[in-house]
């Protein structure tokens, strides 16, 4: 049953210091990481926005550039168309002047010029490769400018078997239309695009309309595969806005894509970077909130841990003292009752022995008759009527005892003699120091003076000690020395005894409240804090020695009710207080 | 003439028999009673009770009641208390009240005996007293 109770006990605490330990985590992690989600939530948001708005400035800046580039260079070509006949263009040496008079001007950007019959054959040519009399009537850009006025083609091998493009001009001169092209030199178009870098992972590069490249990369992206194509799709879609997605390649890592259009919708100008690497500021700040967060969340729950486990601890010893406190209240009750009980049966029981004392009295009486006076066993009968009459008055003395014990505890101060109230005392406990082979003995000093204190008061104190120290010897008998005596107005009681002892660390401790060493339910450990309080509350003082294996020693000092002091009271009193006239 | 006359006053019928008998045979004359308003109506028939032995605990009327009653209506009578009650606390209610003393049950008979007339003696001294006393006054208003 105690176990069962104990179990439960310990199944409520835990789940109390569960909850605790719960709610207190709970309350404390929830704000901080509501507060930072948000304020991280909004930092993303703006965050955003600014690289998204520079990332798209970037773009702009670059598809201007781009398409300056372009334009710049077909407006060179087409200057040379206008201003130039198709003879003059014709001749080779002229050719030659003119590319050199463009690159001088531009740089290498031109690589060759070109002039194309409308049959597709190169009439005349400039430049580093023999390409002379070359037939482009199959060439894609050649398809496309008989049909426009003006062409920059995809990047492409060609005859030459290098990347480049080609920038075309047709014109019409006495009904033949002939078409000047030039070649633009790849690496330098390509260095446009390639110069667009940021952060780590930040490049960017030009798809056509089918998905190609028009520029080297620095990564191996299949253009016709995933994010690239769907560039072409939306970049057809949004035509001259800069669109800004976001996608997770092959590898895995999320990207984040600004696309622009170039030459007219025919190529798309693609920024690519990793997200991680645009938003690493971004990225840093969360990593040291989140640090923040797991520091302080290990610190709460740190904190919360040991302090429910106090704070349960605690609870659990208020607990455990409240369920002793209600134990000795049960005690104390049940005494209360059991005194009571034991007070109406010694009534009781004091009538009919009463009675049968003077019935016994009575044949004695009668037996003083003269007719009696012969009898043969008048003695015999004389001595029976002693016995009875001598076990009705021991019945009176241990009704009598009973009585005054059962009474309510009277702490009237009155005149004590503390010879009869020692020696009343040693009588109630014969019966028990005889089953523990105990010999009490008593040293009182005759005509002590009487106290004033409470007689019930110190009875439980004297008996408190008699008691303990019977206890003690219960085991292997003993010697209880009971003695007193005056000592400077002051009368010492000393109760000593033989027993085991108290071991030193117990000394301390012996006055304290609920301190017991009886096993569970005999003591209260209530006993010596009472008996202490009494003894104080009289004015004097209560003393333990104690030698293990040697026995312990009470003495209790009580001054004696002085006519001096009493009088110095009162005029004291009388001078404190203010006169009332 | 008997030493004394008593009137015994207890609920316990046989201790009241045995105890009358046995002050009977020591001389007393006994009048018995069973409660406290018994002893009350016999103290009034009969004037001559000098002493009554009074239990504390009674049915209808207790000890104390009667004692506050006797004392009120024949001051002169001396009360011995008689407890089965052994506190203090209605010991000197009982001498507050005016008691001549008070025994616990069971009482040695020797001892009740010789308070019974210590207290019959303090009767007729105090009766004396008065007597005396009305005779000075008596003597002082003839002289006058």
């Amino acid at each position: 049953m105690d176990e069962q109770n104990e179990q439960k006990k310990a199944g409520y605490h835990h789940s109390l210091r569960r909850n605790m330990l719960l709610t207190v985590i709970i309350v404390s992690i929830t704000p901080m990481i509501l507060v930072s989600a948000l304020i991280l939530y909004q930092f993303r948001i703006s965050y955003q926005e600014k690289v998204y708005a520079h990332l798209e400035t970037l773009v702009k800046k670059h598809k201007r550039n781009i398409d300056n580039f372009l334009k710049e260079k077909l407006a060179d070509i087409r200057f040379m168309s206008d201003t130039f006949t198709l003879e003059e263009l014709s001749d080779e040496s002229f050719l030659r002047d003119r590319l050199e008079a463009l690159q001088s001007e531009f740089g290498p950007v031109f690589v060759d010029l070109g002039v194309i019959k409308a049959n597709g054959v190169q009439v005349a040519y400039a430049g580093p490769f023999k390409l002379g009399k070359a037939l482009y009537s199959e060439a894609d850009w050649f398809q496309k400018a008989r049909e426009e006025k003006h062409v920059i083609s995809d990047v492409f091998l060609g005859l030459r078997g290098l990347p480049h493009f080609i920038v075309a001009v047709r014109e019409n001169s006495n009904g033949e239309s002939w078409i000047l092209r030039a070649t633009i030199d790849f690496v330098a178009f390509n260095d446009l695009v390639q110069n667009i870098r940021i952060g780590e992972t930040g490049f960017a590069y030009i798809l056509n309309r089918k998905g190609e490249f028009q520029t080297k990369t620095l990564l191996d992206v299949l253009p016709t595969k995933g994010p690239c194509a769907d560039f072409v799709e939306t970049g057809k879609r949004v035509q001259d806005r800069i669109c800004i997605t976001e996608k997770i390649d092959e590898s895995g890592n999320k990207n984040l894509y600004v696309t622009a259009s170039l030459k007219d919708g025919d190529w798309f100008l693609v920024f690519r970077q990793r997200t991680s690497d645009a938003f690493a500021d971004f990225r840093n700040a969360m990593k040291v909130a989140i640090v923040i967060i797991v520091l302080g969340g290990l610190g709460i729950t740190t904190m919360a841990f040991f302090l429910t486990r106090r704070m349960v601890g605690r609870i659990a010893e208020v607990d455990k003292e409240k369920e002793i406190m209600n134990e000795q209240i049960v005690e104390t009750g049940k005494l209360a009752s059991v005194g009571e009980l034991a007070a109406g049966i010694a009534h009781e029981i004091n009538n009919p022995v009463a009675i049968m004392v003077e019935e016994a009295g009575w044949i004695g009486d009668l037996l003083e008759e003269e007719e009696f006076q012969d009898g043969e066993n008048l003695s015999e009968f004389k001595r029976a009527l002693d016995q009875i009459r001598n076990q009705g008055r021991r019945c009176k003395e241990i009704t009598h005892k009973l009585l005054s014990f059962a009474r309510k505890t009277d702490s009237r101060v009155q005149d004590v003699q503390i010879q009869d109230l020692i020696e009343e005392l040693v009588s109630l406990s014969a019966q028990k120091a005889k089953y523990s082979n105990v010999t009490i003995n008593t040293d009182i000093q005759p005509d002590l003076p009487a106290l004033k204190v409470s007689q019930t008061e110190l009875q439980q104190v004297i008996l408190n000690l008699i008691n303990n120290a019977l206890d003690a010897m219960e085991k292997k008998g003993g010697t209880l020395d009971i003695s007193s005596q005056v000592e400077d107005n002051i009368i010492v009681v000393e109760v000593e005894d033989n027993g085991p002892g108290i071991p030193e660390a117990n000394i301390a401790r012996i006055f304290d409240p609920f301190f017991t060493t009886k096993p569970v339910g005999k003591g209260t450990g209530l006993g010596l804090s009472i008996c202490y309080g009494i003894i104080k509350k009289m004015g004097g003082e209560i003393e333990v020695r104690s030698l293990l294996g040697e026995g312990t020693n009470f003495r209790v000092s009580i001054p004696l009710p002085e006519e001096r002091e009493t009088q110095s009271v009162d005029s004291g009193k009388s001078q404190g207080t203010p006169l009332s006239a | 003439m008997a030493i004394a006359k008593v009137l015994l006053a207890d609920d316990e019928v046989p201790f009241v028999k045995t105890m009358t008998k046995r002050l009977n045979k020591r001389g007393l004359h006994i009048t018995p009673a069973f409660n406290g308003q018994e002893g009350l109506d016999k103290l009034g028939k009969d004037r001559g009770i000098e002493v009554v032995i009074l239990d504390v605990k009674m049915p209808v009327m207790d000890g104390i009641e009667a004692l506050r009653e006797i004392k009120q209506r024949y001051p002169l009578v001396e009360v011995i208390m008689l407890t089965g009650h052994a506190t203090v606390e209605t010991g000197i209610e009982g001498m507050k009240l005016g008691a001549f003393d008070y025994l616990m049950k069971p009482c040695d008979m020797d001892l009740l005996f010789s308070k019974v007339r210590e207290a019959a003696a303090r009767k007729r001294q105090h009766e004396n007293r008065i007597i005396e006393a009305q005779v000075k006054k008596d003597s002082a208003r003839r002289r006058a």
